[in-house]
This record gives structure tokens, C-alpha cells and sequence, in this order.
């Protein structure tokens, strides 16, 4: 690194952070994220990391590339998937990664079938992954201890020699069910060292999961009645409490169920004209109709 | 003697940054980008040896950094390595940059043999004196 000119010797960071274009990224996860405090202050903190970095590169500071592996744990619906793929947009923008992309493998796409066959081809992903965001969904599954001649050890062992040596070139994002996770780390210690954000996706409260269920009628051109917003909320309540609720996922699903029955009725009822506003407003016999109300009382 | 082929072939050889940014352009063009290497750098040698498979679909320079420097572990020095772009697209399908990375340590050059032939005429051969007498793999030295 040249030698910084010695007249500089103050920075502005407001007009760095100005500049950098950071403020709009930051401001963009808030508003079409619902929730997830963590992740997002986590993103503020690594933002600011870079910020500073950035400018006392500028001063002629000494700094070293900070390592950006992360780990994601949180129970399904959270939003994994999703704030990983906005990772790359984010980490690209904040200038830590050469090229906006993201590259998603799970498992089969590591692990060979055949001995020599693995590391050939976790090679292959890391080098396509190169310069961007590497993202293995489903993480433990590369790591079988029931098996003792599994070939996902090699996998792992080339991973994490990737990860340390060429930290510059790559961002790994691990993601996967907390308790799983926690097993998959303990088991691998090399892992948890090399990862140096744990963020922990948090499961939605039912206020949330009302504004998300909005957020995605909205984007897909329909609205909630009323009393079909009213019906909805009580869906949630008992959907809540029964065994599987995989949060955002869920409301996806039941808001799929709710279009699906919408659609049936004014297919059934076919007489007169059609108002958009007839085509975008899901009534409550839409959610009503949901089995799990049938399935609440029959347990009441 | 200084072997010459390819792009480039009149400056200096490139340095790592150099290459990094030329692989740069031919990943933005969409070109799948090639590593090779020999021991017979004759000139009317097109088929060198490669180093892996094409990378087709990479995003980013750094990975054919890796696989350069691999192949110089093992090759640096006692090879000739050349970086090389291939353009898939209809009509072209064929290589568009070629240029070399890292030569041999010595480079004997070639000894231009001049055979008379019927009447006054001559026939020329370039022969490699680093190939022509020892079998592959030992020719630039072990």
C-alpha cells in the first residue's frame, strides 16, 4: 500500500457513509424485511465495519479484510434463504465483495459419490462461487457421523481450508435449524472458529406475521376485506399453536389456500361482470374455510 | 531465446495483476477460460496439455488464479503455461485471446535445419533443441 499523503489527515465519515450508498441499503432491509432485529442490527454492525475500514484505508491505516463468514440458525420461515440472497446485494454494495452474485448448493452439489469424486467437485462450486457469496442451505447435512466413510469429512475439510486462506475472495453462508446447527458446529469445531457472525433468526410474533401476510398480498395484487383480515389474525392464532408452523412459510401457504378458494368461488359464481375490485379482495369464507378452524373446534 | 507466442507476445511477460485483469475481460465477455501448459512449445504445436477442465461459468478472476498457481506448483519452471479464452457463441466457437504465463527457467530456442533438396531448392525445419533430444516431462530440466 502507497504511503498516504501526509495533508490528509482527517476524514469526513458523514460524507463517506454519504457516498458509499450504504444508508440506502440499510434503509431498503428495513422496509422489506418485517422483523428480524438481530440480522438487521448485525447488518448495521458489519456495515460499519466496512465503513471504517474503508476510511482508514484512506488515511493509510493499516487494516486487515475482516472475515465475513456467517452462520444463520433459526427454525424454518424465518427468513434465511431470504436475507441470504439480499447478502450478496448487500455485501456488494458495501463494497466487500467483487461481483453481486450468489451462488446456493446444498449438500449434493459438495459431496461426491465415489472416492476422488469430492474434491473435484467442491472445487468446482468454490470456484464459481469465487469473488461473491457462497450459500450451503441446509448446512449439517454435510457432516453424516453415522457413517464413518462419508465423504462429506472431505468436503468440509476443503471448505474450511478455502475459507481461511482465501478470505478476500469469498463470503461462505452457512444456514440451517438451530438445534441441528448446534450439533453440526459442536461436532466441527474448525467451523464455529472460522465463522465469525452467528446470527440467530428469531421466530416471528403474530403481529409480524399479520404485517408480512399483508406485505405478500400486496405484492401479489390482492387485499384482505375487512372481516377477512379479522379471520386471518384468528387463523394465525390457532395455526400458531399446532405442531409445525413453519412461520413465514406457513402464511405463505395459507395465503396460496385462501387465492386457490378465491379463485373456485368466482369461477363457481359466474354471473355478472367482474370488478378488479372483485378480482384482488380475498373475503373471510376464503379463510374460514381452512381446516385448521374445523381441526380447533373439533379439539375444543 | 525468448519464446514468443500469442497476445501480448511483444511486451514484457504479465505480471499476476496483469493476468487477473485480462482474465477479468474474458469473463465479462462470457469466454470460458483455459489453463495449459507443455514441454514442445514448437510453433505449429496447438495442443497443449490442460490444466483441468475450461471454466465455464465462473464469475470472478480469482478462481483462475487459484488454478494458475496450482499449476505452477507443479509445472513452474519446467513448462511453458498459457492462459487461453474460449468464445462459445455460434460462429465464433473458437479461441478469441491466447497469451503466455510462465516459461521454462532456460530456453534453449530452436535450430533451424536447412535440407537441400533437388536442384538449387531448400527445405526448412525448426526443431526445438529441448525437445528434440529427450522425452516429455524432461526437457526443461526435473
Amino acid at each position: 500500500m502507497p504511503e498516504a499523503p501526509l495533508s490528509v489527515t482527517s476524514v469526513d465519515l458523514g460524507a463517506a457513509f454519504d457516498t458509499s450508498g450504504v444508508g440506502a441499503v440499510l434503509e431498503e432491509l428495513d422496509r422489506d424485511l418485517v422483523g428480524l432485529v438481530p440480522v438487521k442490527r448485525r447488518i448495521r454492525e458489519i456495515a460499519a465495519l466496512l465503513l471504517v475500514d474503508k476510511v482508514r484505508r484512506d488515511l493509510g491505516l493499516a487494516t486487515m479484510p475482516p472475515t465475513l463468514h456467517m452462520s444463520f440458525t433459526g427454525n424454518p420461515g424465518t427468513g434465511k434463504t431470504t436475507v441470504a440472497q439480499r447478502m450478496a446485494d448487500i455485501l456488494y454494495r458495501l463494497g466487500y465483495i467483487r461481483s453481486n452474485h450468489l451462488v446456493s448448493v446444498t449438500r449434493d452439489d459438495l459431496v461426491g459419490q465415489y472416492i476422488g469424486h469430492t474434491a473435484p467437485k467442491t472445487k468446482e462450486v468454490l470456484k464459481k462461487a469465487m469473488g461473491g457469496v457462497l450459500f450451503i442451505d441446509e448446512a449439517y447435512y454435510l457432516y453424516r457421523p453415522e457413517n464413518e466413510r462419508d465423504y462429506g469429512q472431505e468436503a468440509i475439510e476443503i471448505l474450511l481450508q478455502v475459507m481461511e486462506s482465501r478470505r478476500e475472495d469469498l463470503v461462505v453462508i452457512l444456514a440451517g435449524y438451530a438445534d441441528r446447527m448446534e450439533r453440526f458446529f459442536t461436532s466441527n469445531p474448525g467451523f464455529r472458529s472460522r465463522i465469525a457472525h452467528h446470527i440467530d433468526f428469531p421466530d416471528y410474533t403474530h403481529e409480524e406475521l399479520m404485517r408480512i401476510a399483508e406485505l405478500m398480498l400486496e405484492r401479489m395484487n390482492y387485499r384482505f376485506s375487512p372481516e377477512a383480515r379479522e379471520a386471518f389474525a384468528r387463523y394465525l392464532e390457532i395455526r400458531m399453536r399446532q405442531p409445525h408452523f413453519s412461520n413465514a412459510r406457513s402464511v405463505r401457504n395459507a395465503l396460496d389456500r385462501a387465492r386457490l378458494r378465491q379463485a373456485v368461488r368466482l369461477f363457481e359464481s359466474r354471473e355478472g361482470k367482474l370488478t378488479a375490485e372483485d378480482l384482488i379482495t380475498i373475503r373471510p369464507e376464503e379463510i374460514l374455510a381452512s381446516r385448521v378452524f374445523a381441526n380447533a373446534e373439533h379439539q375444543a | 531465446m525468448r519464446l514468443t507466442q500469442g497476445t501480448f507476445s511483444f511486451l514484457p511477460d504479465l505480471t499476476d495483476e496483469q493476468i487477473a485483469k485480462q482474465v477479468a475481460y474474458c469473463i465479462s465477455k462470457g469466454w470460458a477460460v483455459n489453463i495449459e501448459f507443455t514441454d514442445d512449445p514448437h510453433p505449429r504445436n496447438t495442443y497443449w496439455e490442460m490444466w483441468g477442465l475450461p471454466m465455464f461459468d465462473l464469475k470472478d478472476p480469482a478462481a483462475v488464479m487459484y488454478e494458475l498457481n496450482e499449476c505452477r506448483k507443479v509445472h513452474k519452471g519446467r513448462a511453458y503455461i498459457r492462459i487461453s479464452a474460449f468464445d462459445s457463441t455460434h460462429t465464433w466457437e473458437s479461441l478469441r485471446l491466447s497469451f503466455i504465463t510462465d516459461r521454462p527457467n532456460e530456453e534453449p530456442g530452436f535450430f533451424l535445419d536447412r535440407q537441400e533438396v533437388d536442384g538449387r531448392n531448400i527445405r526448412y525445419t525448426t526443431r526445438s533443441y529441448a525437445a528434440a533430444s529427450k522425452p516429455a516431462g524432461e526437457r526443461y530440466g526435473a
